[in-house]
């Protein structure tokens, strides 16, 4: 059992976890994951890691509800426990091999979506602890779904926001402020990572090429066991089926199929939207009398 | 002359009745039955039945004992050789080791043995009887996986008193016994869990969620845990795809998922989170026993199930047992077929699968004859999930994150006879090192490695002292 030693709402149904897991910490890099499992009955979903901390032992996890099992999750409080917490999994984005010297000096712009914004926080972080400087743009639906600003503000060489109503910050999606910070105000930079939901991600894939910029996104596909068993997060890049969970999850963005993977996530919607009414009139104390939901 | 008595039939649920639920199929003997089984047996002077045991169990001995109806002697005789009996009497594939190779066989049929080792297991379980504890060594073995082959070595080990701590990647121990082989073969709660906890009286600990090579890795173990050595069980890997069109298609997946969302996460029960897909069709594609314990489970979950094989049915690698456990069951063979296209709907989701018809030709490399493709035989059998159930490729993880650990051209890690490595004080068997084989044999992989170990940590000190 994983004990929760911390929880926050960082916005509505936006939740932040610290949780004990000191294996996890102690091996965790920047661009891995966690399989978490709330319950034993729980479903495993794999999250990626937003910090880590060596010193106190913990790790933490940001999780937005919206099925059944993140609903589990951000119901459970501090002094409660996961089921599961196993990790760290994936390989570490690549610039955790490169030395200080080859960071130095590189910038880096990082777009994030959504609650995609946590796991962009420990890369942020750790390029520029090592040297590099980052420009992050966060995009969010309105002002009250941003996340993590404070934090990336304190880390990023120049924060920039987009909602999509304009109440904070640049008013429209993040490939317009991509553009805007490339053609308009001419910024360079050598690479983009962009982490968020998958529309977001082929999107920004699309607007950088036009650039020739080097663009990795962090693909979060379904998986079962999350340790290369299962297959279930295959993905086409540069042609070839990739697994996200031994290959990944960090991929080149120009090389992703993204019409694919979108086509993939949902593939349990349908049973998914079952379970969620099942649950909503369990919830509600409703008995099906005629068997539906068995 | 006892064996003029034909080998007693064991009892089975009606086939109509168990390809609607998971319960387990075979029955198994009553004290009765096994008693007149077991005097069938002509304790032979030199059996060659322990001889085609992978784990060498002293079958003829445990029989007698099973004849005099002292089964706590029969278990005390097996679990000599194997700590897990009721689930090898289960899943072994008796009819090409002990019962292949009993003389009774030459000219009827041979001993029921797995099924006398099941019963005497099971019978063990139900006793209560757990075994003790040896005394402490004070010498430290880390164990990778926690199925057959970790189970297997560890318990020898523990045995001679070192402490042994598993690692285990999933949330529950058992390795392929949990998640890979179905609930209607081998009972989770009522054998599988009770015979690990077996040996966890040894004096075993399984750590669950640690998966080595991330969470820790071999070389942390060795250098920062004090652990004198390491046996690496990690099993079979990663599930291989035909790389054939539309294969990433929604409906299409591997064995090991559907099995894992069905045994290990209990996707078939609603109070469970894990979604499973229930097909109206679902085609396997396949001939060996993931392939039946995959189409069998779909035919459980409500759907049609369509088994799809290459070659013909001679060549079935599946045990001759499960083949006609899944005919009763009204799973449908499809012969020398092969898939050459998945075709999808308009929203990308599974509608068909296209095949080729096969024939026979030469034989290759395995002996088997080969299949070639009959021209023009194009055809196709409507569906809405396929499952890829042809195998696996090793997973590249420990190989790649252990210093000086060296894996052959196919990834699977190098070792010999005994376990041994490339890697000082790292030893491997089962999966890991053959590539998919059987539980049996990653359990006699994963006894010869304990003692390799044990004489390795035993010459370490000696060499200190």
């Amino acid at each position: 059992m994983y004990r929760i030693v911390e929880k926050r709402l960082l916005a509505e149904g936006i939740c932040l976890m610290r949780v004990e897991a000191p294996r996890v910490a102690a091996s965790a890099l920047p661009g891995q994951f966690v399989m978490v499992r709330a319950d034993e009955k729980g479903e495993r979903i794999p999250l990626t890691v937003a910090d880590y901390d060596t010193v106190q032992g913990t790790v933490t996890i940001v999780t937005q509800a919206i099925g059944v099992s993140t609903r589990k999750i951000c119901a459970l409080n501090v002094g409660e426990s996961l089921a599961d917490f196993a990790g760290p999994l994936g390989r570490p984005s690549d610039f955790v091999h490169e030395t200080d010297e080859a960071l130095r000096g590189r910038r880096y712009l990082f777009v994030a979506g959504g609650v995609g914004t946590a796991p962009v926080y420990p890369q942020v972080k750790w390029l520029h602890e090592h040297g590099a400087s980052v420009d992050v743009i966060i995009g969010a639906k309105s002002s009250q779904m941003l996340i993590y600003t404070d934090e990336m503000r304190a880390v990023a060489d120049n924060l920039y926001i987009a909602t999509d109503d304009g109440s904070e910050g640049f008013r429209g999606l993040v490939t317009d402020l991509i553009k805007e910070l490339v053609e308009v105000r001419a910024e360079r930079y050598d690479e983009c990572v962009a982490i968020g939901p998958m529309i977001m991600m082929k999107f920004v894939a699309r607007t950088t090429k036009a650039y020739s910029l080097k663009t990795t996104v962090s693909l979060n596909a379904l998986m079962v066991d999350g340790t290369g068993m299962c297959g279930a997060c295959r993905v086409t890049v540069g042609g070839r089926t990739r697994f996200t969970c031994v290959d990944g999850p960090e991929f080149d963005a120009h090389e992703v199929d993204f019409d694919e993977a979108m086509r993939r996530q949902g593939m349990y919607r349908t049973l998914e939207e079952r379970a969620n009414a099942i649950a909503a009139e369990r919830a509600a104390g409703h008995v099906c009398r005629i068997g539906l939901d068995k | 002359m006892a064996n003029r008595i034909p080998r007693v039939p064991v009892r089975e649920q009606n086939p109509q009745v168990r390809a609607a639920n998971f319960e387990e199929v075979c029955l198994g003997y009553s004290a009765d039955e096994a008693q007149l089984e077991a005097s069938r047996c002509l304790d032979c002077k030199n059996p060659r039945c322990v001889a085609a045991c992978p784990v060498g169990i002293r079958i003829p001995d445990f029989i007698r004992e099973v004849l005099h109806g002292n089964i706590q002697a029969a278990a005390d005789i097996i679990h000599l050789d194997s700590s897990l009996p009721s689930v090898c009497g289960r899943v072994c594939p008796q009819e090409t080791q002990c019962e292949g190779s009993c003389i009774l066989g030459i000219k009827g049929e041979p001993v029921a043995i797995g099924k006398l080792e099941r019963f005497v297991g099971d019978q063990a379980l139900d006793s209560g009887m757990t075994p003790a504890a040896a005394p402490r060594n004070g010498r430290k073995v880390a164990v990778i996986g926690s199925g057959p082959a970790g189970l297997a070595c560890a318990s020898d080990l523990a045995r001679w008193g070192y402490d042994v701590k598993i690692f285990e990647a999933l949330h529950r121990a058992g390795g392929v016994l949990v998640y890979g082989i179905p609930e209607f073969r081998l009972p989770k709660e009522r054998i599988v869990r009770r015979e690990i906890d077996n040996v966890l009286h040894l004096g075993v600990e399984i750590e669950t969620d640690v998966i080595a090579g991330r969470t820790v890795t071999i070389d942390q173990l060795l250098d920062s845990e004090g652990y004198d050595a390491v046996f690496i069980g990690s099993g079979a890997g990663l599930p291989r795809f035909m790389g054939i069109e539309g294969e990433n298609l929604n409906g299409v997946i591997s064995a090991n998922e559907f099995l894992t969302r069905v045994n290990l996460m209990h996707a078939h029960d609603d109070e469970y989170d894990t979604p499973v897909f229930r097909g109206r069709r679902t085609v396997v594609v396949g001939g060996g026993n993931v392939a039946m314990d995959a189409v069998r489970t779909a035919k459980r979950l409500g759907s049609e199930a369509v088994i799809v094989y290459r070659r013909s049915e001679k060549e079935l690698p599946a045990r001759e047992e499960e083949v006609h456990h899944a005919r009763e069951e009204g799973i449908e063979f499809r012969m020398l077929t092969n898939p050459v296209r998945v075709i999808g709907d308009d929203k990308g989701s599974v509608r068909a699968v296209e095949c080729v018809e096969m024939t026979l030709g030469e034989p290759d490399a395995s002996g088997r004859r080969s299949p070639v493709v009959k021209e023009g035989s194009e055809f196709e059998i409507e569906c809405d999930v396929v499952i890829m159930a042809l195998g696996t490729s090793p997973n590249p993880l420990i190989v790649s994150t252990t210093e000086g650990l060296d894996a052959d051209s196919r990834g699977r890690i190098t070792a010999d006879d005994n376990g041994t490595t490339s890697r000082e004080g790292v030893f491997a068997g089962g999966d890991a090192v053959t590539g998919a084989a059987t539980v049996i044999l990653a359990m006699g992989a994963g006894r010869k490695a304990a003692k390799a170990i044990d004489e390795y940590v035993r010459a370490k000190y000696a060499a200190k002292a």
